[in-house]
């Protein structure tokens, strides 16, 4: 079998949907940390569009955006199948996860950028979480079904645990039980997964990551008064 | 079943609006794949119940309605197509890695389009900014563009038979490029530049399904100037 390489980085939730994808195809792969701050050739080399990792490289070819990667994976490796067969239910799950792109995305950034509105940011966050909990989840234990998880789980994951260190970051909760019983039971469950269990950063050091950027947007928000 | 009903069945309508390059997108993978479908021009300060139930969480154009089932987001739809219909050219090639590039591409030009939009809704200095940033990432869309036809862009026929996903979504957004040099009085793309961007275009615009398609310049233009003014008034507003 031809060579899996993976650059990515530490606290990133885009590099570890690679890696479930990977460990769930029983994929063999070679990891390799990026320093953002300091890029390395590798990583211009074989991502010069957006110089940002995820980056996969199989037989020496790469492929960037998370998404692609999982797409790519989900083609060449097709054992333990990630998405539905039927087109219409395939065109839901990426309809959900082009969903975590245009609205989840801008929501946590906002989340967490806001200095002075976290408690409005938080509630905007909710809402778009609750369109995620009623149309896509609905009464399923996982986005690809009851006993298995898909893409849109993985592609979803960082919901699941960095959000809960955000929110310790941020000092406002957005997923709780009570006003997201559905989606929280979800990312319960989805942490007990084993591969996902097996493969998540550590806690104190992503806590640590973050306040410190949270430490950096308030000094920036203050300075500019 | 009768015949009318099995018609109903495979029953294809897109709801659009003209203006839309999402839209135009799902257009041109329908016409050249020679699907027939019924078109619903909606208009968007007053959406169709349609459109409502069909696509209640973004409220948008394009969706496809197939079977009575809903597809919204115009890459997935086309992905959808192109798995459903088997007709006409294959929009993304078997090749995993192949698919990935165009993928991969395709998705670039949303941060293309976003940037095309501000050059038409600027002027002076945000204007030029903008410039810069469409010659700068059409340059690197024009790289990746290299990477995929190595031997150069096919003759027209040639291509009418390969059409991918990507040439699809380059043309819905500079397909209508005399109109945009019209209204804006320069150039958004060059030949000299970027060649293979260009001849990519002029070549796709001959095939006969997209060249029925593409609307004509007058309206084009008409609509990109009002557009335009409209968005300087509220800029100054």
């Amino acid at each position: 079998m031809e060579e899996v390489k993976l650059l990515g980085f530490w606290p990133s939730s885009f590099v570890y949907r690679v890696i479930w994808a990977l460990k769930l195809k029983g994929v063999k792969f070679d990891y390799i940390e990026e320093d953002l701050s300091n890029k390395s050739e590798l990583l211009l080399q074989y991502n010069p569009v957006r110089k940002n990792v995820p980056v996969l490289v199989h037989g020496g070819k790469s492929i960037a955006e998370s998404l692609v990667i999982l797409e790519y994976i989900e083609e060449t490796w097709p054992q333990n199948p990630l998405l539905p067969k039927d087109p219409h239910e395939k065109a839901l799950a990426r309809f959900w996860m082009q969903f975590g792109v245009d609205k989840i995305r801008p929501a946590i950034f906002a989340y967490f950028r806001a200095i002075g509105e976290e408690g409005e940011k938080a509630k905007e966050f909710q809402e778009v979480l609750k369109i995620v909990e009623k149309q896509g989840l609905g009464d399923q234990k996982f986005f690809g079904g009851d006993n298995t998880i898909g893409l849109v789980d993985i592609a979803f994951g960082m919901l699941a645990y960095w959000l809960e260190c955000i929110e310790e970051v941020v000092g406002v909760k957005v997923l709780e039980a009570s006003s997201l019983p559905r989606l929280h039971a979800w990312a319960q469950n989805f942490k007990q997964v084993p591969v996902v269990k097996d493969n998540l950063p550590d806690r104190g050091k992503l806590l640590a990551h973050y306040k410190h950027s949270r430490e950096k947007l308030i000094l920036a928000a203050s300075s500019s008064q | 079943m009768t015949l009318t009903e099995m018609a109903e069945q495979n029953k294809v309508i897109l709801y659009g609006t003209w203006t839309s390059p999402y839209v135009k997108r799902v257009e041109l993978a329908l016409k050249v794949k020679g699907i027939r479908y019924e078109y619903v021009e909606e208009d968007l300060r007053n959406k169709s119940p349609l459109l409502l139930t069909f696509n209640p969480i973004h409220k948008k154009v394009p969706v496809l309605v197939h079977n009575g089932k809903a597809i919204v987001e115009s890459l997935v739809i086309i992905e959808y197509i192109d798995e459903t219909w088997k007709t006409g050219p294959q929009l993304l090639p078997e090749d995993p890695y192949k698919r990935s590039q165009i993928r991969f591409w395709a998705s670039y030009m949303q941060q293309v389009s976003e940037a095309m939009v501000l050059v038409i809704k600027t002027i002076g200095e945000a204007q030029e900014k903008a410039i810069k940033e469409v010659s700068e990432k059409v340059k690197l869309l024009e790289a990746g563009l290299k990477g995929l036809f190595p031997d150069g862009i096919p003759s027209v026929h040639e291509y009418s038979k390969n059409v991918t996903l990507l040439d699809l979504v380059i043309l819905a957004h500079f397909g209508g490029y005399e109109a945009q040099e019209e209204v804006l009085g320069l150039k958004l793309i060059d030949s000299e530049k970027t060649p293979l961007v260009v001849s990519c275009i002029t070549a796709l615009i001959e095939i006969p399904a997209v060249k029925e398609s593409l609307n004509p310049l007058e309206k084009v233009v008409a609509f990109l100037k009002f557009f335009r003014e409209n968005a300087l008034k509220s800029a100054t507003a």
